[in-house]
């Protein structure tokens, strides 16, 4: 085996939570403030998927007080403790970047059942 | 054996156990055959010669005959690589015929990689040195990649040695200087280092204990310094 292959697979999750691109998804954040540790959950659709291996990421977009935010998760990483899909949405391509010059009902997705 | 050769397998990243992400270079070392002693009373210098990547039987011809004959004195199969890691006056020096594994570079918290940087054929001043170049636009015509003047005129009446003009960039051999080891996988005989290695992916590196640095000085160490620092003047105020 490829030793880059090998290493990466020494940091790869078990249990990689299954979702899809124009899921709505809730991701459950480890974050770490002094020295307390909470968990924040971040809800929004995930426009993309990049990169394979331990380096895979996702990138979840949400509009929060009318602002567009978009997030960039390491999927491998301990910190994203869960991904929770809320509703799975029907799309046509691998990335959703046309949902940035969209608001409103435009922005909107067709669930898939 | 403060040292050892072996390839670079490329990039990738861990996580720490903070979670945080690790970038690293994964670099394949050994096991390496030493393939000759070299000692001050016989040399004028304490080295070890190492072998590395045996070759097959139908990539005999790769090595030269006074070369293979040196591999068949010590009753080695013929290699790719041959390379010298230096001997500090005084050390074990390993036997003919050892193998030398990641395992000696287990312990070393830093360590020094040296690799032919990859080749970028003949390169303007601006890729090279990176010279800032010309405008884009205001008058500038013709002139847009150029370094300038290269100096004056009757005085001195030639260009200074080592002006820094267009030539060919890259394959220069380049060490990269203590480099952080995040972990080794032994049966692997993989190391991992923290950033960036020169050289293509596949390329010959020779890794060597870094002498400069030894304590880790990691970025979480020095949050930690910072915060009990901080809780000490909390401290102080409050009397």
């Amino acid at each position: 085996m490829n030793p880059v292959e090998f290493v990466e697979q020494q940091y790869l999750k078990k249990d990689v939570p299954a979702f899809r691109v124009g899921d709505t998804v809730k991701v459950s954040v480890r974050v770490v403030e002094g020295e307390k540790e909470r968990i924040q959950v971040v809800e929004g659709v995930v426009i993309a998927r990049k990169n394979s291996g331990v380096r895979e990421t996702f990138t979840v977009r949400k509009i929060s007080g009318g602002v567009g935010v978009e997030r960039i998760f390491p999927i491998h990483s301990p910190r994203v403790e869960k991904v929770e899909v809320v509703r799975s949405g029907k799309v046509r391509r691998a990335k959703l970047y046309y949902l940035r010059d969209l608001k409103g009902k435009a922005a909107r997705l067709t669930e898939r059942f | 054996m403060t040292g050892l050769i072996g390839k670079k397998a490329g990039m990738t990243h861990i996580f720490d156990e903070r979670g945080d992400e690790i970038p690293v270079t994964v670099l394949e070392l050994g096991p390496c055959p030493v393939a000759q002693v070299k000692t001050k009373q016989n040399d004028g210098y304490d080295a070890v010669q190492l072998a590395f990547e045996p070759l097959e039987k139908k990539d005999k011809r790769k090595v030269s005959r006074p070369q293979g004959g040196h591999f068949e004195k010590n009753k080695l199969p013929p290699h790719r690589f041959l390379r010298e890691i230096r001997l500090k006056p005084g050390a074990q020096a390993p036997k003919v015929g050892d193998n030398v594994t990641v395992d000696t570079l287990k312990d070393a918290l830093f360590v020094s990689v040296t690799a032919v940087s990859k080749g970028r054929g003949y390169q303007g001043v601006i890729k090279r040195h990176g010279f800032a170049g010309f405008p884009a636009s205001r008058g500038t015509h013709e002139f847009f990649r150029h370094g300038g003047s290269i100096g004056n005129r009757d005085v001195p009446g030639r260009v200074f040695p080592n002006k820094r003009m267009a030539g060919h960039m890259g394959t220069d051999k380049i060490t990269a200087l203590n480099l952080e080891v995040v972990k080794t996988f032994p049966e692997q005989n993989l190391l991992l280092v923290r950033g960036a290695v020169p050289g293509p992916n596949g390329g010959l590196v020779i890794v060597e204990i870094s002498g400069r640095r030894r304590k880790r000085v990691t970025q979480h160490a020095a949050e930690d310094v910072a915060d009990q620092k901080k809780a000490k003047t909390a401290s102080k105020t409050k009397k």
